[in-house]
């Protein structure tokens, strides 16, 4: 039984290291975006686009990571639209990202339907467990270069956020509109910034998903992963070292279910599969619950409005 | 620093919106280093004229000299380049950035990475040299209002803007503290450092601190002068005119009546879960106005929206007669209690419904509204309102017109109406009449004294001390969330109130 609880906890440990870095970027350019007072809910749609884009170029240049630019290409242009569409007078953030999500979408299945079969390049993982000797960590620590990206750009914005002009006028953008526009800055040009930047970043959380795990481009590729990062920025308090943390909690909970079964418990297997999604709720019902933790909300944001 | 106090001028100053003139030719001349009082009613065009000077408007005639030299503003960017500075009554200060962050990014030549150990460095050299302290490193939201007024000074000291403008610089702090603030920029002013042209509606703060004042009325400068030199007096009747203003309601001597109503051990918690208001004890008297002075902040809006059920009870009760009252609709009418909260165009009012479907929010269920309960009928609601609307002089297109269109003080009114237009046995107020004019502040205090004498409890939550110095006959100061201090009014004076507003 020893054996087994370490199989699982290996497996729970890859899952945490495969899957968790869609959710990172995902959750990451979301931070960006709401820390400068705009909520962008349309990030599943720059996800499954930047997924079919990053395969498709690849597919037609044979360069993976040039997949991945083009992902961000993608993503970039999602949120600028949504970014210039709420600049507009008496237009609702959260309305037009759920318009986005389906835009972003659509379009993903409209252009991706011829490349649903052929086989693109993919990204190459960095071996980091071959020393080990043991076959499953080593398989468990096969690590993509974009986990580490994910993980020096949080480190970024936690760093920039109080140490350099950008991150402060994001900051003040999005707890005072009112007093960033008594210090001269555009409030509207902030927030397009912010809300672009953040839809590049999502693009390319969607360029690991085709390009790496699960590795392939079809219409079922995300399951509702952007907008469960979207819900991951709430639980990380708008932090971006704790988004890490929380997309990695996501990642190995994602992993229970297959891991169980690999062991043979396949009893509860749907339920277990389904943990991501209980973690989430929750996590929201316990976030929600403490009324000390609203501090942390920026104070421009249409829900806290 | 000394002698870096610049001289300001306006000379000519015109604005027009559409049909209101808003400023007509005013002139002004603030000399360097002096403590200069702007005073005026609401609607005066004080905001105007600074605004002017600022850049957020641009004045249609007229002109702004700075030590002599013309100088053109277009926008509040000008103004900064030109070493003018205004502290406004909403804190510009953002609340999730610290007090050192929110210097560093409000320069203009803020760095793109910011180098913290030699911006403390040079933050610490400045403020050796400022005559007051706020703490640097906590968010500016947990500081207190009076620290944000000071780091708001301090800001414009840092922007080395000399030539400061006020607004109201003390409407959110404690009479100590406000002392101490004015008197710290008078020295400043005196040793020809800064500055300083003050809003205000205060004439003791302008008599002790400030040395000239400007008068304006209706968009018209209507004086100037020494603020040592002249009375009181003289300065209102510069500001009010010949406007007559309706007698006050006297106060009638009538025997102590009974407990009328009791809040008994009230805890309640604010938006983020914090205890806002903590075992407040308070009884009231029919026949009696109990005056609840603070500072702003200090539980008074938690405790008013407990009482008129906006707000749950985390513990106590509150009772009227001996009995128990859950503030909910049908008891507000059983015990007859009525309320102006504070800000009532939000708190009573609906301000896209009628002026006569508001002043039928009591009675739209009772005949002759309603009939069987349930069947409303246009008819006698709009019959009423206009018997309130002309019993209470509310300025409306008519009773049809959205309540949102009317004034302040005619929103105030209407509330007033039909609040008080039955009987009345518990009055609920709420700094009834801020952001009022003279007029409709004279004429609502007497309504609220009315009351009084006629046998109501009245609780009145007030932020302004001369308010409740004039209508209460006990007063009860609230700090911290709670009631520290009970006295009747004549047993007690501004100072001995000032110092438990404080917290003391």
């Amino acid at each position: 039984m020893d054996n087994a609880l370490v199989t699982v906890l290996i497996a729970m440990l890859g899952g945490a290291i495969r899957v968790s870095t869609p959710f990172m970027f995902v959750a990451l350019g979301e931070t960006l975006t709401e820390k400068s007072g705009r909520i962008n809910l349309g990030l599943e749609g720059n996800l499954v686009l930047g997924a079919m884009v990053a395969y498709a170029v690849s597919y037609l240049s044979g360069n993976a990571w040039l997949g991945v630019l083009a992902a961000g290409g993608s993503g970039l242009c999602l949120g600028a639209l949504h970014g210039y569409i709420c600049k507009l007078p008496r237009v609702n953030d959260i309305a037009v990202g759920i318009a986005m999500m389906s835009f972003g979408t659509g379009l993903a299945f409209f252009f991706g339907k011829p490349f649903i079969q052929p086989s693109a390049p993919r990204l190459d993982a960095i071996p980091l467990g071959d020393w080990t000797g043991n076959p499953a960590l080593a398989q468990a620590l096969q690590v993509n270069p974009l986990f580490f990206v994910g993980i020096a750009l949080a480190v970024f914005m936690f760093w920039a956020f109080r140490n350099t002009r950008w991150g402060l006028i994001v900051r003040m953008t999005g707890d005072s509109a009112a007093s960033a526009k008594a210090m001269g800055v555009s409030v509207d040009l902030v927030r397009f910034l912010a809300t672009a930047a953040g839809g590049f970043l999502a693009g390319i959380g969607g360029a690991f998903l085709s390009l790496y795990y699960p590795g392939s481009w079809n219409q079922g590729l995300s399951s509702g992963q952007g907008l469960m990062a979207v819900a991951l920025v709430i639980f990380a308090r708008w932090d971006p070292i704790k988004c890490i943390f929380a997309a990695l909690l996501f990642g190995a909970a994602g992993a229970l279910g297959p891991s169980l079964q690999s062991i043979g418990i396949s009893q509860g297997y749907y339920f277990f599969n389904a943990a991501p999604y209980i973690l989430t709720l929750i996590i929201m019902i316990i976030s929600a619950g403490s009324k000390a933790s609203a501090r942390d909300v920026p104070g421009e944001l249409s829900i806290t409005k | 620093m000394a002698g870096r106090a610049p001289s300001l001028e306006a000379i000519g100053m015109t604005k027009v919106f559409g049909p209101l003139v808003a400023l007509d030719d005013v002139s002004i001349k603030v000399e360097a280093g002096s403590f200069h009082a702007l005073l005026g009613e609401n609607g005066a065009g004080k905001s105007t004229l600074v605004k002017c000077i600022m850049g957020f408007y641009s004045a249609d005639k007229g002109q702004v000299r700075l030590d002599g030299q013309e100088v053109a503003i277009r926008s509040p960017r000008d103004a900064r380049a030109n070493g003018i500075g205004m502290v406004y009554q909403q804190f510009t200060l953002v609340p999730c950035l610290t007090g050192a962050e929110n210097l560093v990014i409000s320069r203009a030549d803020a760095p793109a990475v910011i180098d913290w150990a030699k911006e403390k460095k040079h933050l610490d050299a400045f403020m050796a040299e400022m005559p007051f302290r706020v703490p640097m490193n906590t968010p500016v939201s947990s500081l207190s209002a009076g620290e944000k007024q000071k780091l708001e000074i301090l800001k414009l000291l840092y922007l080395d803007q000399r030539f400061m403008i006020l607004d109201e610089p003390t409407s959110v702090l404690t009479p100590g503290e406000a002392d101490e603030m004015l008197g710290l920029l008078g020295g400043m002013a005196d040793r020809k450092e800064i500055t300083v042209l003050m809003i205000s509606h205060k004439f003791r703060e302008v008599k002790a601190f400030c040395d000239h004042f400007t008068v304006l009325r209706r968009g018209r400068f209507t004086g100037a002068g020494d603020a040592k030199a002249v009375s009181v007096p003289e300065m209102s009747a510069m500001m009010i005119g010949d406007t007559a203003i309706r007698e006050r309601a006297a106060r009638k001597k009538h025997n102590e009546g009974a407990d009328r109503l009791e809040l008994a051990g009230l805890f309640a918690e604010d938006n983020d879960g914090l205890p806002a208001i903590r075992s407040v004890n308070l009884k009231v008297k029919a026949g009696e106005i109990v005056g609840i002075a603070g500072v702003s902040g200090n539980g008074q809006s938690a405790l008013v929206e407990a009482l008129s059920g906006q707000r749950p009870l985390s513990d106590g009760g509150i009772y009227i007669n001996g009995e128990f009252f859950r503030p909910k609709r049908g008891s507000f009418d059983r015990y007859k209690v009525f309320g102006l909260p504070e800000e009532p165009l939000k708190n009573a009012t609906v301000p896209r419904m009628s002026v006569a479907e508001n002043l039928a929010f009591r009675s739209f269920d009772k005949p002759p509204v309603a009939k069987l309960g349930w069947w409303m009928s246009p008819g006698p609601m709009r019959e009423k309102a206009r018997e309130l609307i002309a019993r209470y002089r509310v300025k409306t297109q008519g009773p049809d017109a959205p309540i949102e269109t009317l004034s302040g003080g005619n929103v105030q009114r209407a509330v007033l109406a039909r609040e008080l237009s039955g009987d009345v046995d518990v009055l609920i107020v709420a700094n009834p009449c801020f952001g009022l004019d003279f007029a409709s502040v004279a004429d609502i205090r007497s309504q609220i004294m009315e009351q009084r004498n006629r046998g109501a409890a009245v609780l009145l939550v007030s932020e302004d001390l001369d308010e409740i110095l004039e209508l209460a006959d006990r007063v009860a100061v609230m700090s911290g969330g709670t009631i520290n201090y009970v006295a009747r009014i004549e047993d007690t004076d501004r100072n001995t109130i000032g110092q438990h507003m404080a917290g003391h």
